[in-house]
């Protein structure tokens, strides 16, 4: 338990150093929602309505973008093969990673959806919505891109593959991350539902994805 | 004769000779009954002809889950029992998925046009089956930027398994939410609802088209071993001239 936790604090604080990049996440995040209104005009009423769908495009793609770095950067200096020749099992080892990710990078993105939420026009209760299921939502972002991350070490030069291989599987949580928003601000079909399924999905990739990625490093790393 | 016998590529490539003429003359029969009996199929009292499309519709749509299927089951072979030729399975079934599952949206799109007024709508199973899609074109490409294949082929394994999980959503898609595209209607609780008229020509297209892509992935098979060894030829003979 120890080892994890140290693991999880030395990701959070070399995440957040000078070359860590977590912070560029938001910056990002910001950008594609400033592009926004350049692309679909500056009407005040039809960004409060797609708001929703723009800040969580906007929050897929820049957890999307940092995750390639989760273990390349630990692979090109070597201790990643400290971490997989560790007597800590290493699908453990990956959930902490991907903790120390979220909590970096995700969480981030999570608090400053609000701000976001002012530039395109959201009340209150839509920037509540958009921040809540951002919160629920983004750690399975974290742990399914987890695979693509550990994927990006056997492929060494990944980039643009790693998003075609990530996205698809990221699209549910987009597809309720969304509606859950859209039925917090105007539907008539309750919160509830997709929010729950939102939080289901969440807890699912939080089992796959370190399996998945322990056994893709495990099999990579060789 | 074991699955096991078969990790020696050269009785493989034997045993798929043989088998090969055999099943691309039973597979040419059944597609042709099949087509015959969907041709003589009668009109349906309201979609009249265009019903026909479903005898190629159904068999492809059914294929595109069936193919990602076997390759889920191959990337057990890789990673599990490690057999030699799963991975040869799992690279050469993916491209035949992907064409399945095209031709699956393309004739449920054709048939959409005239039946719904519109060539593409977001309903919940056509989504995923397009996600199918992209994910088996992501597959392709992520075979084709490994160089090793052994490395290729755990990586796709990872990645087909984790995939997997889409096939369950397709199947049920249409009984979980309420779509436009009709509820599962052949094997169902309680027996088909389609008339015998119509569910004949359509098991026997079903079965002609499994047995199609049987034969183009044993044939691709023997191709890939094929292409594998004349690349080790030309290594062997590039770094003997090199000496």
């Amino acid at each position: 338990m120890t080892a994890l936790t140290a693991l999880v604090r030395r990701d959070v604080r070399v995440a957040l150093r000078v070359g860590g990049g977590a912070l560029i996440g938001v910056l990002f995040f910001l950008t594609v929602v400033v592009l926004m209104p350049f692309a679909v005009g500056p009407d005040l009423a039809l960004l409060k309505k797609l708001g929703p769908a723009i800040l969580w495009l906007g929050a897929l793609l820049a957890s999307l973008l940092t995750l390639d770095r989760l273990f390349t950067a630990d692979h090109d200096d070597g201790s990643l093969d400290l971490i997989v020749m560790s007597r800590t099992p290493l699908e453990l080892a990956c959930a902490a990673k991907a903790l120390a990710h979220w909590l970096a990078v995700g969480l981030p993105l999570v608090a400053a959806a609000p701000i976001l939420g002012l530039l395109l026009n959201l009340d209150a209760v839509a920037t509540g919505a958009v921040a809540l299921t951002l919160f629920a939502g983004t750690p399975a972002l974290t742990f399914t891109g987890m695979i693509g991350g550990a994927l990006a070490v056997v492929l060494r030069r990944g980039g643009l593959l790693l998003s075609v291989l990530v996205l698809p599987l990221s699209i549910p949580v987009l597809i309720f991350g969304v509606a859950a928003s859209n039925a917090a601000v105007s539907g008539p079909s309750p919160f509830g539902t997709p929010f729950s399924i939102l939080c289901a999905l969440s807890l699912a990739s939080l089992v796959i994805g370190p399996f998945a990625a322990a056994s893709s490093l495990r099999h990579g790393l060789d | 004769m074991t699955l096991i016998d078969l990790a020696n590529p050269s009785r493989f490539l034997t045993l798929a000779g043989r088998i090969l003429p055999w099943l691309v003359a039973i597979t040419a029969l059944v597609l042709a009954i099949g087509l015959y009996k969907s041709a003589v199929a009668p009109d349906d009292y309201q979609q009249g002809a265009t019903v026909k499309i479903m005898f190629i519709h159904v068999p492809n749509a059914w294929l595109s889950m069936f193919v990602w299927g076997v390759m889920s089951i191959a990337a057990l072979g890789t990673l599990v029992w490690r057999h030699p030729l799963a991975d040869v399975a799992a690279k050469t079934a993916a491209p035949i998925g992907a064409a399945f599952t095209f031709l699956a949206l393309l004739t449920g799109s054709l048939w959409g046009r005239p039946m719904w007024g519109t060539y593409w709508e977001w309903d919940a199973r056509l989504t995923s089956v397009l996600i199918l899609f992209l994910m088996y074109l992501g597959l392709m490409a992520l075979w084709r930027a490994v160089e090793d294949p052994s490395r290729a082929a755990r990586a796709a394994a990872v990645l087909t398994l984790v995939g997997s999980v889409n096939i369950p959503i397709i199947k049920f898609s249409v009984d979980w939410w309420n779509t436009l595209h009709q509820p599962a209607s052949v094997i169902r609780m309680g027996g088909s609802t389609l008339d015998r008229a119509f569910l004949i020509p359509l098991v026997v297209m079903a079965i002609g088209f499994t047995l199609l892509f049987l034969t183009l992935h044993i044939a691709a098979m023997r191709n890939e071993i094929l292409r594998r060894r004349v690349r080790t030829l030309q290594m062997l003979q590039a770094s003997k001239s090199a000496a």
